[in-house]
C-alpha cells in the first residue's frame, strides 16, 4: 500500500513514533570493529585457555632459571629475576585484567545510566542537585582521588572497584542524561505519555532503549580506562599485591633490572597495549557504525 | 548574558564546588570504614599512643567544629604538621608544587607542538597514508599505559643511548628543560591523543565552510587560508577538551613524576600514602582539585577572547 491511495494527506512520520529506532539496527563489521573484535577475541582465548597454553605454575620460583631471555629453551618469553615464565605471568595476568575492566564498568555503568535517565527526564530540583555532586566530583583529578581513597581503604582488588566506582558513574550519568533531556520532548514520548504510561515506564521501556547505545559505546573507553587505572595502581603499589601476577606490578618488578633483562618489563606492557587497543577499536567501531 | 555576569556566575559556582570539594575530603577519612588513628599509626599501635594521635589532629572534637577547623585552616594556609617529615605541609606541599607545575606546563607545550603538527597534516590529509598512520599511531599513544612508555623512554634514551638523564630535576634553568623532556614528551603524547582526534575533525569540518572557499578564491595562499582563517575556529573546541583533559594530566605528572624520580608533589603524595602521612595526602588532594577548578575556569574564559562571537548562557 501506498501513500497516493490514501489520498493527499501524507502519513504521519512513522519512525519518530516507534521506540528502538537506532537501536534495533544491525550493527555493520566495518575493518576497525572487525580489527577490535578478534584482537579481543585473541586476548580472551588466552584467558580462557592460559593453565593449556604454558607448562608452568605463574608463581613457581626456579632460582637456577632466573633471567633467561626471551626465546630460551622452555620459556618463550624469558624468565624474571625469580625464574618464573613471564609468558605464563602474562597469560594468567589476562585474566585478573580482563576481569578488572569488567568488574570496574559494571557498576558505573548500571547506576550512572540510571541516575542519567531518571534525573534528565524528570528534571527539577533532583536534577540540579545532582548536577552540582558531580560538579564537585569532576573537579579532583580522576587518578588523584582513586589514589587517595585506596590510601584510606588499603590495597586490593575490592577497593580498586569501590575506588573506580565512586566516580567511573559520572560519564555514563552525562551521556544518558543529555539523551534523555532531548528524548523528554520527542514525539514518541509524548505518545507514551498521552495514554497513560507511568513515569517509570516511559523511562524504561522507551526512552531506556533509545538512550542506552551510546552509553553501551562508552562501556569500552571505561573498560581501558579502568584497566590501565588497575595496572597503574598496581604499579604505584595499590593495586592486587604480589606475588599475584599482573601487568602493572610485573613492570614495576622489572624496573629494578631494566639493563639486564629489559623483557622484564616490555613484555607485560605491550600485553596492556593490546587490550588498550582491541578494545578501543571495538569503541571506535561501534561509534563510527553509529555516526553512520 | 555579559561577560561580566558570566564570571560573577561561575565565580560563584566555583565557591560553591570548592566547598563541595573540602566536604569530600574531610568526610572521606571519617565516612570510611576504620579509626583514622589507627589507620595512620597502623594496627599493632597502642590505645594511648592513638588516644595522642587523635588529640593532635583533633578527631576527638565535635564534628562540625572539626570540619570548621580544617577549611579556616587551609585558608589561612595551615594544613596542620606533617607526620612523616615533622614540618607544616603548607611548606611541604608548596615546596615540591614548582617542579610539578613546570613538569605540567612543559607537556602542555610539547603536547601543542605535537597536536598542531600532526592534527593540521592528517587534516589535509584525509583519508590519505599519513593520515592512517597518524591515526594508528596515536591510537597506541591513548592505550599506552604512559608508567610503561616512561620506562621504554628511559631504557632507550637513557640507558642505551645516553641522550638524557634518568632521573631527576637539574640545577639552572638549562638542565630542568633537559632532565624534564622524556618525562613531559611522556605526558604530552598521551595528551596529544586525545587532541589530535578532535582538532582533525575541526579542521576537517571547517574546510567546508563559505569563508573558506572566500579565502581561497580571493587568491590567499593555502598556508594563509589554513593558519589564519581555518585553525583559529578550529581550535575552539580543542581548546575545551584541553580543559577536560587537565585533570588527567595532573592524575598524569604523579605516575610520571614517580617513574622518573621527579620531587614534585605526585612523589610526595606517593610517599606520603606509603608513611600513612594523611594531612599531607589531603593538602595535595584539595591543591589538585583548586587547580582543576581554576583551569577550567580559565578555560571557559578563554573562549570570549578567542572567539568575539561567543555569549554566555
Amino acid at each position: 500500500m501506498s501513500e497516493k491511495t490514501l489520498g493527499a494527506q501524507p502519513l504521519p512520520e512513522v519512525k519518530a513514533l516507534t521506540r528502538r529506532t537506532p537501536a534495533g539496527r544491525r550493527i555493520r563489521l566495518g575493518p576497525t570493529l572487525l580489527t577490535g573484535l578478534l584482537l579481543l577475541g585473541l586476548v580472551v582465548f588466552v584467558a580462557i585457555t592460559a593453565p593449556l597454553l604454558t607448562p608452568y605454575d605463574p608463581l613457581e620460583q626456579r632460582f637456577n632459571e632466573a633471567f633467561l631471555p626471551p626465546f630460551s629453551a622452555g620459556h618463550i618469553l624469558g624468565t624474571d629475576n625469580f625464574g618464573r615464565d613471564i609468558w605464563s605471568r602474562i597469560a594468567y595476568s589476562t585474566r585478573l585484567d580482563l576481569q578488572i575492566g569488567l568488574l570496574s564498568v559494571v557498576f558505573p555503568f548500571l547506576f550512572g545510566s540510571l541516575v542519567g535517565i531518571t534525573t534528565g527526564y524528570l528534571g527539577g530540583k533532583l536534577d540540579t542537585i545532582l548536577m552540582r555532586v558531580v560538579d564537585v566530583l569532576m573537579a579532583f583529578p580522576f587518578l588523584v582521588l582513586v589514589i587517595a581513597i585506596m590510601s584510606i581503604l588499603g590495597p586490593g582488588l575490592t577497593n580498586l572497584y569501590i575506588a573506580v566506582g565512586v566516580v567511573g558513574w559520572i560519564p555514563y550519568t552525562r551521556i544518558t542524561r543529555g539523551e534523555a533531556l532531548a528524548a523528554r520532548h520527542l514525539e514518541y514520548v509524548l505518545a507514551a505519555r498521552t495514554i497513560g504510561c507511568s513515569s517509570a515506564r516511559i523511562m524504561l521501556r522507551h526512552i531506556l532503549p533509545n538512550v542506552i547505545a551510546p552509553a553501551l559505546i562508552y562501556v569500552f573507553t571505561g573498560m581501558v580506562l579502568a584497566i590501565l587505572t588497575g595496572a597503574t595502581l598496581s604499579f604505584l603499589g595499590l593495586g592486587p599485591q604480589p606475588p599475584t601476577p599482573e601487568w602493572g606490578a610485573m613492570i614495576a618488578e622489572g624496573r629494578q633490572f631494566l639493563l639486564l633483562a629489559w623483557w622484564m618489563t616490555t613484555l607485560p606492557g605491550l600485553a596492556l597495549l593490546v587490550v588498550g587497543v582491541a578494545l578501543s577499536l571495538i569503541g571506535d567501531g561501534l561509534a563510527e557504525d553509529r555516526g553512520r | 548574558m555579559g561577560r561580566a555576569a558570566y564570571i560573577r556566575r561561575r565565580l560563584i559556582l566555583m565557591v560553591f564546588v570548592l566547598f563541595g570539594v573540602t566536604v569530600v575530603i574531610f568526610g572521606m577519612v571519617r565516612i570510611l570504614p576504620g579509626d583514622p588513628a589507627f589507620l595512620i599509626l597502623g594496627d599493632r599501635a597502642t590505645d594511648q599512643k592513638a588516644a595522642e594521635l587523635r588529640e593532635q589532629l583533633g578527631l576527638n572534637r565535635p564534628v562540625l567544629e572539626q570540619y570548621w577547623l580544617f577549611v579556616s585552616g587551609f585558608a589561612r594556609g595551615d594544613m596542620g604538621q606533617s607526620l612523616l617529615y615533622r614540618q607544616p605541609v603548607g611548606e611541604l606541599v608548596l615546596s615540591r608544587v614548582p617542579v610539578s607545575l613546570a613538569l605540567a606546563a612543559y607537556a602542555m607545550a610539547l603536547a601543542a607542538v605535537i597536536t598542531l603538527t600532526f592534527g593540521i597534516v592528517a587534516a589535509v590529509n584525509k583519508g590519505r597514508w599519513p593520515d592512517q598512520l597518524i591515526r594508528v599511531g596515536f591510537l597506541f599513544a591513548l592505550t599506552t599505559p604512559n608508567f610503561w612508555f616512561g620506562i621504554l623512554l628511559i631504557l632507550l634514551f637513557g640507558l642505551t643511548l645516553h641522550w638524557f638523564p634518568v632521573a631527576g630535576f637539574g640545577e639552572t634553568l638549562p638542565q630542568h628543560i633537559w632532565y624534564l623532556f622524556l618525562p613531559a614528551l611522556t605526558l604530552a603524547l598521551q595528551l596529544s591523543a586525545v587532541l589530535i582526534r578532535n582538532l582533525r575533525g575541526q579542521i576537517i569540518l571547517t574546510l567546508r565552510s563559505d569563508y573558506v572557499r572566500t579565502a581561497r578564491a580571493k587568491g590567499l595562499s593555502e598556508l594563509v587560508v589554513l593558519l589564519r582563517h581555518v585553525l583559529r575556529n578550529a581550535l575552539l573546541s580543542t581548546v575545551t577538551i584541553f580543559g577536560l583533559q587537565f585533570g588527567f594530566l595532573v592524575g598524569g605528572t604523579i605516575v610520571v613524576e614517580t617513574v622518573f624520580a621527579l620531587p614534585g608533589t605526585g612523589q610526595l603524595l606517593i610517599q606520603s600514602i606509603a608513611a600513612r602521612d594523611y594531612p599531607v595526602v589531603q593538602a595535595i588532594t584539595v591543591v589538585s582539585a583548586v587547580l582543576v577548578i581554576v583551569v577550567n575556569l580559565a578555560v571557559d574564559l578563554s573562549y570570549s577572547f578567542l572567539d568575539p562571537r561567543v555569549t554566555y548562557e
